[in-house]
């Protein structure tokens, strides 16, 4: 059985690409601010394998050091962003951005 | 021979052996707990109780699988597997002695499955994955106490990890390497002419405090007493696993077990110098060890019988045991036997740490856990942490 | 063995992402996330880059998304509801707006790289812990010692946000 052949770059950026869209669409189609807020991770996550890719293709690990930092911002992202979400549950009874409408209580 | 092959004997030996002492480690425990309290344990099955554990697993596998009508079944089906598997995976980026040759053979191999240059992150990353078993399994029973313990369980989870990874920062400081092996092997070193320079014993004793608080860490982190809010049993019926029975609950309960196993290998590796004796010069301990405990037993079994039932078994277990030590003189053997004696009751006292803890200390309330966790353990390690940087910074 | 794990591993990284965004439980949602990023972390492994395929799981898995379950839970948040009315021209400009979109990323990716250039496991070992940690404290230095007063400030929102007493 010969070796199959190697996996050529292009395929990592393309899973990296499609995992983007599929987070742009996530966000667009859900409507739970939970949901949404993970779809925005996604995207992170796609973008952070195209880093590594690239990395990888320039024998370099400053693409490293740029996944590091999105991780971190995510987490503080999440903190923050999850913070609000509990706070408008508070306020409002319901996590569907549509009902989310009034500026003012 | 080739590495596949080698790859896959090792494993299946580690994984018969692991699966084995994971059903004996309870039969430790309730013996260990029953004679702290002044009782017998369990002593009907087999000499000594021996055969519990047996018999135990054929209960639990024969048992009606019950699923019951109001939960989530797929998650409630996904949180016994992952809980298992996460337990179970890090065993394998344990290393359990250096670089041996199988005797009779030219084949060189370490003992341990694998090692990574990130070994140590990996327990870290699977006891961070095995959270999820706990809080799907809170969340998908449907059960306000099972929520109560996931949520519960979660939260401590997560606060404990934090101070815990800062403490194993402090030996990672010193041996300047993330891989299990080479952080053993940087310990190799006699100091003063009669130590080994285990973590523990250097730098004045300050990694000493990053060991105590590395341990009582990984106390919370495997749910057990008296950080086993997740589970306690008077306020909670039996926390998360309470809707589950016969495979899925003995499903948690290994993974207890395994997850109790493998962060005492980890704490012996990283602070008590893995598979390197005290001092140098104590080979023939391991042997004396097993030699004078069968010679114990060939005494109390024939010459001073105290119970007439124990006249075959004593005797017959003196014997093996006087086996096992003649077995740790043959030359030949020496290099593999005595590093797996030193490690193996290395992590077998940290283990009877546990048992003793348990039927010793009583719980903590939750807001105590808690306060605990951020008020005392976070600030504590944070500083032996400062202390090792700056003694390795001015000692290197 | 190379092409098999990418195989597998992308395509669990798939079907997750599609389950993810297709599910309207949230936990569900939530969990198909975290093996996406489980995913993600072998194919990083397989880039060489350990350290952040470890950093992945420990900080993404393990803390970010338990965060994220801890509050679905907490909310108790359940399945989306059925959209009472659904737009037609949502259907009909969405799905070829994300299709195009996706060519797109595809043809630009396409025309980035050649298909001879390959990746190999064990051709970059620039990842190890060392060597993140060397460009971090020497030539990012800067940057993470800003991300470091983020995190804090995040910590301050995240504590003055969730309080008790909200006026």
């Amino acid at each position: 059985m010969p070796p199959p052949p190697p996996v050529p770059l292009v395929a990592y950026l393309t899973l990296s690409a499609i995992l983007f869209v599929l987070g742009v669409a996530g966000f667009l189609i859900r409507k739970n601010l939970i949901t949404m807020f993970m779809s925005i991770e996604l995207m992170l996550n796609a973008v952070n394998l195209s880093f590594v890719s690239f990395s990888y293709h320039l024998k370099q690990t400053d693409g490293h050091l740029f996944t590091f930092f999105v991780m971190v911002v995510a987490a503080a992202e999440a903190a923050v962003g999850l913070a609000i979400i509990l706070t408008v549950f508070k306020n409002r009874a319901t996590l569907m951005v549509d009902e989310v409408d009034s500026l003012k209580l | 021979m080739d590495f596949l092959l080698l790859s896959l004997i090792k494993t299946g030996l580690v994984a018969f052996v692991f699966l084995t002492a994971l059903a004996y480690l309870q039969w430790i425990e309730r013996k260990v707990i029953a004679h702290v309290q002044v009782r017998v344990g369990p002593n009907r099955v087999g000499p000594h109780g021996l055969l519990q554990p047996l018999t135990d697993t054929i209960k639990l596998l024969t048992k009606e699988d019950l699923i019951p009508a109001h939960v989530n079944k797929f998650f409630y089906l996904l949180a016994p597997v992952i809980g298992v598997a996460m337990a179970l995976i890090s065993i394998s980026v344990i290393p359990f002695g250096p670089k041996i040759t199988v005797p009779f053979t030219s084949i060189e191999t370490y003992l341990g499955l694998t090692d990574l240059n990130i070994g140590v992150l990996v327990p870290l990353a699977c006891s961070g994955i095995g959270v999820y078993a706990v809080a799907l399994a809170g969340w998908s029973s449907n059960n306000k106490y099972a929520l109560l313990g996931g949520l519960r369980a979660s939260a401590q989870m997560v606060s404990y990890e934090l101070p815990l990874a800062v403490a194993i920062a402090a030996p990672l400081l010193m041996h300047n390497s993330l891989s299990m092996r080479e952080i053993v092997e940087s310990q190799n070193v006699v100091k003063w002419g009669f130590l080994y320079n285990w973590s523990i014993f250097s730098y004045f004793g300050i990694p000493f405090v990053a060991f105590i608080i590395f341990l009582i860490c990984a106390f919370a982190e495997t749910n057990r007493i008296p950080f086993d809010l997740p589970e306690a049993e008077n306020e909670l019926v039996a926390g998360f696993h309470t809707e589950y029975s016969s495979m899925k609950f003995a499903a948690f309960f290994m993974a207890e077990y395994a997850n109790m196993t493998t962060i005492c290998c980890l704490a012996v590796i990283l602070f008590l110098g893995g598979w390197l004796p005290p001092t140098p010069g104590l080979d023939w301990v391991p042997g004396a060890v097993f030699f004078a405990s069968g010679v114990l037993m060939l005494y109390h079994g024939t010459v001073n019988l105290a119970r007439a039932r124990d006249r075959i078994s004593l005797p017959l277990f003196g014997v093996i045991f006087c086996g096992i030590g003649v077995l740790h003189w043959i030359p030949v053997l020496m290099p593999i036997t005595t590093p797996l004696f030193w490690f193996l009751s290395k992590t077998l006292f940290l283990l009877f740490l546990y048992i003793w803890v348990r039927a010793t200390l009583p719980r903590f309330r939750y807001d105590q856990l808690m306060h605990f966790a951020w008020g005392w353990m976070f600030p504590v390690s944070i500083g032996t942490l400062f202390a090792t940087g700056l003694l390795v910074a001015v000692w290197k | 063995m190379d092409p098999i794990l990418f195989a597998i591993f992308a395509g669990i990284a798939v079907v997750c992402g599609i389950v993810m965004v297709t599910q309207r439980h949230p936990i569900a949602s939530a969990l198909s996330l975290i093996g996406v990023m489980g995913s993600l972390a072998v194919l990083y492994l397989l880039l060489g880059a350990e350290f952040i395929a470890a950093a992945q799981v420990i900080v993404y898995a393990g803390a970010i998304m338990v965060l994220f379950l801890f509050v679905i839970m907490l909310l108790n948040a359940g399945a989306e509801p059925k959209p009472l009315r659904s737009s037609y021209l949502a259907g009909f400009l969405g799905v070829p707006m994300v299709l195009a979109l996706m060519g797109l990323l595809g043809y630009l990716v396409k025309r980035s790289f050649p298909l001879d250039v390959t990746v190999r496991f064990g051709d970059f070992t620039g990842g190890s812990a060392k060597a993140v940690g060397d460009a971090l404290f020497r030539k990012y230095l800067l940057p993470f010692e800003v991300t470091s007063v983020l995190v804090l400030i995040a910590i301050l929102g995240a504590v003055v946000l969730a309080r008790k007493e909200m006026d």
